[in-house]
């Protein structure tokens, strides 16, 4: 999966910071997205999704990468 | 038997049924069911689709073409008197002035600016919980608590000087109430605008680190106009005034007609995020809807509206959205409420949302925990509702412990 955030679409409301802290965090001084982490672990993917989903202005896209066929041991 | 659209009584539809005062009118049942999409005639004389179904609002909040531009010829709005948007009301605005001004507010309510300030938050309600013990019982939480908790919070944050704010108060119950007749509603906004005029100007010259100084830092840079500056902490007022205060009575009197979930509560308090997020979905204090204008032809819910028809987006009634929240009528602190749709969505979604919860769980929690024994003074059906205001709550609720 890889993120990306345009912050000239961003308005700051920050649902993306409370839906994925690690992934997501504002600007002190203008409230805009920082993104932290553009290639977030799959543990986190859910909550990635549901911060795409709620972001009110569509700042944030995905691409999602076909995952990879799990090796069993 | 359907009742066909023309029929309907003009919206909006302030009286709640007096033994049902937390539930939207029967009427939106009906339509989400039969017509979740009807064309509706105002009392003002303005028309508009009304819409009541959660898809159907979710769909219309997000869809760029349905303008909050209040100025917009044929425009719904809801009051008697159609008023143009004050410089600074970015509420009732489109891209680009509409991002220009709430991106100047964003960080100021960002989640971790609102964590950063719940202590404070907590200290003001201790305070007020603590004259009302003094006080001793009976009690009405509205003046205890409702009113004054969340005027407080967001004077400190605008840095408006306490003393003044029982000045506010009374301008802000005449502005809001619907029986108001134009003229006193303009007297009010005219002398809160001088008040806040005058102390914009003041922090133009000499700035602290609160609201109004960040406001008069970016008159200074030519971000926004002095004007601008001016409507926008009106906004704020307006909105950290009523909202909170009026889902404080309702949560709590809620929380009082259900005693076993009550119970709960005070069992476990780390419950109250649960019992904040129903709530918000279960009560509605918006209760007339919000409003939109088509820029284009739009289809919602398969529904043709035109270019220049008003929609009305009836947010209680999305709530209660038998589609998305089982058994919707049932106060149920343990389900999922996170679809509410109570602070909107899309470029509008309520700035303050952030905050809203900080208050609700702060005081509520505090409130319950502090007064183990509360219950109403009078019996339900003595509480007088807001049926004539166009935000909903109750006028007072008087309680003992």
């Amino acid at each position: 999966m890889r993120v990306t955030a345009d912050t000239r679409k961003c308005l700051g409301t920050g649902n993306c910071a409370l839906s994925a802290p690690e992934v997501f965090d504002q600007d002190d001084d203008e409230g805009t997205v920082v993104l932290l982490n553009s290639q977030p672990p799959s543990k986190l993917h859910s909550a990635v999704r549901r911060a795409v989903q709620l972001c009110p202005s569509r700042a944030l896209q995905l691409a999602e990468d076909t995952e990879p066929a799990e090796t069993k041991a | 038997m359907t009742t066909p659209a023309q029929t309907l009584p003009l919206y909006p539809w302030l009286d709640h049924d007096l033994h049902r005062p937390l539930d939207p009118q029967p009427e939106f049942a009906r339509l989400r069911a039969e017509q979740p999409i009807v064309y509706v005639h105002m009392k003002n004389g303005h028309e508009a689709w009304l819409i009541t179904r959660h898809e159907d609002a979710r769909a219309a909040l997000r869809d760029p073409r349905l303008s909050a531009y209040h100025d917009r010829p044929g425009f719904p709005q809801m009051g008697p008197v159609d008023r143009a948007v004050r410089p600074g009301t970015f509420a009732h605005m489109d891209p680009p002035d509409h991002a220009r001004l709430r991106l100047i507010l964003a960080p100021e309510f960002m989640p971790k600016r609102i964590t950063a300030l719940r202590p404070r938050i907590q200290e003001i309600v201790d305070e007020l919980i603590a004259k009302m013990a003094a006080e001793g019982s009976p009690a009405d939480v509205v003046e205890a608590l409702a009113m004054p908790f969340p005027s407080r919070v967001i004077c400190e944050m605008l840095g408006v000087p306490y003393a003044d704010h029982s000045f506010f108060q009374g301008h802000t119950r005449v502005l809001m109430s619907q029986a108001t007749s134009g003229k006193a509603s303009d007297s009010s906004f005219e002398t809160l605008l001088s008040y806040l005029d005058r102390l914009v100007t003041a922090k133009e010259q000499d700035q602290g680190r609160d609201i109004l100084s960040r406001l008069a830092d970016r008159v200074n840079h030519g971000v926004i106009t002095h004007r601008e500056a001016v409507g926008m902490a009106i906004l704020l007022l307006f909105a950290g005034h009523e909202t909170s205060a009026n889902m404080l009575g309702l949560i709590t009197f809620t929380l009082l007609q259900n005693p076993g979930q009550l119970s709960q509560l005070k069992a476990d308090p780390a419950l109250i995020n649960r019992v904040i997020e129903e709530s918000l979905r279960y009560l509605m204090i918006i209760h007339t809807g919000i409003v939109r204008i088509a820029t284009d032809d739009v289809v919602i819910g398969g529904q043709l509206i035109r270019a220049g028809q008003g929609v009305i987006l009836s947010l209680g009634s999305a709530n209660r959205d038998e589609n998305v929240f089982a058994h919707p009528d049932q106060f149920d602190i343990h389900r999922d409420a996170s679809q509410h749709l109570t602070f909107a969505q899309g470029i509008h979604l309520c700035l303050g949302a952030h905050l809203a919860r900080a208050e609700l769980q702060i005081a509520i929690k505090t409130l319950f925990l502090s007064f183990k024994s509360l219950r109403l003074a009078v019996p339900p059906s003595e509480i007088p509702f807001k049926n004539d205001m166009f935000i909903y709550g109750v006028h007072s609720l008087p309680v003992a412990w």
